[in-house]
């Protein structure tokens, strides 16, 4: 065989596994595609909303650039041409009806500052020219103080991390500086560790019920095991919205579980059981044990008895047999277990809203509230980066120190 | 691999459904009409939707929703629009015309009452906004339940606030609005002042200092069906509530649930028409139809909301067993109607601030 010969063969056999290369990529384009437009569009979007907002630069375009060429300090009020600057801005708005949108923004960050700008806006077109100072100053005595001119200065530049700087209960003031937010605003953060205290609460409740149930599953007879599964599996088929409304049943005031302890005479007065921290934790438990009975019990399945009876007629007692023989054989189920109940927990949104207080109420809630009533999409976006950012260092801090080779779901 | 008989019959269905697909959609053009389902969204299908579906010979789809603007700032940001027209509450009509999520509806072609009333006198004040006109007006009240309250029930709005006098747990929706000003009105404000008080930082801190006494025995909820399942749970002793469920719940499940007037706050609901929609000149007219004093005065035979115009008032027959139940039936008590203004001015500090304060 000539060199030839040789290339040529080798340009054959690239060009046959190009090809099928290319079969294999065209299989997996649906999925790939899916995948884009169904998880990593909207995550990028959302990435995207909580630093990026044009509202202000693309609304007060000449105010902006009059306050840069003015160069003061954020303690001075700035000169005329930029409250004409304003004037111009006012109009354009009005014109192209942005006030709404404008003013909205404006009030986020400093309270109030909508209406004080509505009150100018509403009306600016009754004034043909200059000078703007005295007709700003006579709509309201606040725009000649530097706080609202500091406060647009915060806003100008497209891209900004005032969200995220709210969302963990900071902000940035009128003269530049970052703070922390006053006492009565600061939320944020205590409603995160609420959402992990909650999520820690409900995993290691799932682990405490689930192993017994996988253990006893894992243990019987193939045909009774497979019945008794089904007993897990059902609930785990209903609707969520289902199992949650039936724990409101059960849990109430006049409900199952207090007419039954007052029939018995055990208690005279109904135990607050819902609309507090106990009831979100026992139903989001419910709701979520077959997560953790499932990757258990398929695991168990697989252990060898063999292993328990060797320890045993080594000379161990049962319950050395099961710390150091049995249980560490368990470790790739329970972590597997605690994960998934851990990391669905930590997103729970409607168990909470039917079953909780308003003490009561995890970060999703925030996050909705965000979109929905204040229409503060900037903000529920960078909650929920943090929310996602938070969940990507527990899996890593997990796989450091347990390691995700370790996961098995079956 | 397809062989070449079910490669042409493949051909030949899909050319089949093309062609039928356009065909269907031109033959009748369809309104989307999304409103807050149950009796009421019942209440205008019945003497909105179907009147105006036979006389423009259209389909007229109706759809619920929970009131947010959240759903319809998506549609219009996406510039994918599906629900034409939308029954809003006024802070939420104001709020989404000034967010330009509303087209303009022009007041002055609203048809006169079919007493000969101009529009502009036939609603009453309030009633009519740049970018929504009302259908009905509706009232927040606080209801209990005569069964388990019996004699000793609540008279006046102060009682809702009395935990000495009705221990026991309150039901009171989720939201700033209604709970502020009755924490005013119960602190002995005039219902004509509230809003007034309420502008100001003080009176601000005074509604809340009002609501943090009963704070510990709130139970809150968020969709209309809740408070009803709360009095008959006996979970709370007495609840907000909105008006037509106590009366709905009474009709049809055979309750025994009473209203305490005193304090009602009425709020109108509104039609307005979303912006870019597909069907823009034909939801004006929708506007139009639906509004007119006709319409207005069958609707109350479905839910017993008060009809925007006073024309469609006169219209109700004294047989109409909703008749006694109108907020506007006189009842005794003090009683106000909801500032959408002051609501867009102060919507997004006081939502903040009530957030903030549910959450501690």
């Amino acid at each position: 065989m000539d060199k030839g010969e040789q290339n040529d063969l080798i340009r054959r056999l690239r060009k046959a596994e190009w090809r099928g290369r290319l079969r294999a990529y065209a299989l997996i384009a649906p999925l790939f595609v899916f995948v884009a437009l169904s998880f990593l569009m909207p995550l990028g979007s959302v990435l995207l909303n909580s630093v990026y907002d044009p509202v202000v630069p693309e609304g007060l375009p000449r105010t902006i650039k009059a306050l840069s060429e003015w160069n003061g300090t954020r303690d001075q009020v700035p000169p005329e041409p930029v409250f004409a600057a304003l004037a111009e801005d006012m109009k354009e708005a009005v014109r192209k009806e942005r006030s709404g949108p404008i003013s909205g923004r404006l009030n986020i960050e400093q309270t109030g500052l909508k209406s004080i700008y509505m009150k100018a806006s509403r009306r600016v077109n009754a004034q043909e020219a200059g000078p703007w100072m005295p007709f700003f100053e006579a709509a309201d005595p606040a725009w000649t103080k530097p706080a609202i001119w500091g406060t647009i200065r915060n806003l100008e530049s497209k891209s900004h991390s005032l969200f995220f700087l709210s969302a963990i209960d900071m902000e940035r003031k009128s003269d530049g500086k970052v703070m922390q937010q006053s006492d009565e605003q600061r939320i944020h953060v205590a409603i995160y560790l609420r959402t992990l205290g909650v999520a820690l609460t409900v995993t290691l409740a799932c682990l405490a019920l689930g192993f017994p149930i996988a253990y006893l599953l894992a243990h019987l007879r193939d045909k009774t095991a497979n019945l008794l599964l089904i007993l897990v599996l059902l609930p785990f088929w209903t609707s969520l919205l289902v199992r949650t409304t039936a724990w409101v049943v059960v849990l109430q005031k006049e409900g199952v579980v207090n007419s039954f302890l007052q029939g018995l005479g055990l208690i005279s007065e109904p135990l607050p059981l819902i609309f507090n921290r106990f009831g979100v934790v026992v139903a989001m438990t419910h709701i979520l044990l077959p997560f953790t009975i499932l990757p258990l019990y398929s695991v168990m399945r697989q252990i060898p008895a063999s292993y328990v009876r060797a320890a045993r007629s080594l000379g161990a007692s049962p319950s050395l047999a099961f710390w150091r023989v049995y249980l560490p054989q368990c470790v790739p189920g329970l972590s597997a277990g605690a994960l998934l109940v851990f990391i669905l927990a930590l997103g729970y949104y409607i168990t909470p809203a039917l079953v909780g207080g308003a003490t009561d109420q995890l970060i999703s809630h925030f996050i909705a509230d965000n979109i929905g009533r204040s229409l503060n999409w900037g903000l529920a976006s960078a909650l929920s980066s943090i929310l996602l950012v938070a969940v990507l260092i527990l899996y890593w801090a997990y796989d450091r120190v347990a390691g995700v080779s370790n996961v098995r779901l079956g | 691999m397809f062989t070449k008989f079910q490669l042409s019959a493949v051909a030949v269905a899909s050319a089949a459904v093309l062609s039928v697909l356009p065909a269907t959609s031109s033959a009748q053009q369809t309104l989307t009409v999304t409103s807050w389902g149950g009796a009421y969204t019942v209440s205008q299908v019945e003497s909105m939707h179907k009147p105006f579906a036979a006389l423009k010979k259209i389909n007229v789809v109706s759809q619920d929703y929970n009131g947010d603007l959240a759903e319809i700032a998506a549609q219009v940001k996406t510039g994918n629009v599906k629900w034409d027209l939308v029954d809003v509450e006024p802070a939420e009509a104001m709020k989404g015309c000034e967010e330009g999520l509303f087209e303009k509806i022009d007041a002055s072609k609203l048809p006169a009452g079919a007493d000969g009333t101009p529009a502009s006198k036939d609603f009453g004040p309030g009633l009519v906004l740049p970018c929504a006109v009302a259908n009905i007006t509706y009232a927040n009240v606080v209801a209990y339940d005569k069964a388990k309250l019996g004699a000793n029930a609540p008279k006046t709005l102060n009682d809702f606030f009395d935990l000495a006098k009705f221990p026991g747990k309150r039901g009171m929706r989720s939201n700033p609005s209604v709970n502020l000003e009755w924490a005013l009105i119960a602190d002995g404000v005039a219902p004509a002042d509230v809003y007034k008080v309420l502008g100001t930082p003080a009176g601000v801190d005074r509604a809340f200092k009002k609501l943090d006494t009963i704070k510990s025995s709130i139970v809150w909820w968020k969709a209309g069906a809740q408070p009803p399942q709360l009095l008959a749970s006996g979970e709370v002793v007495m609840s907000s509530v909105y008006h037509g469920r106590v009366v709905d719940a009474n009709q049809k499940d055979k309750k025994d649930f009473a209203i305490v007037w005193d304090g009602q706050i009425q709020v109108p609901d509104m039609w307005a028409i979303v912006k870019g929609g597909k069907n823009v000149e034909l939801a004006q007219e929708f506007v139009r139809f639906a509004t007119s004093t006709q319409p207005l005065a069958d609707q109350s035979k479905y839910i017993p909301y008060a009809p925007a115009r006073t024309s469609s008032v006169a219209k109700i027959p004294a047989s109409n067993p909703n008749k006694a139940w109108l907020p506007n039936a006189g009842h005794a008590g003090r009683s106000m109607l909801t500032d959408a203004k002051f609501w867009t001015d102060n919507g997004d500090d006081l939502n903040k601030r009530f957030s903030a304060w549910m959450a501690k």
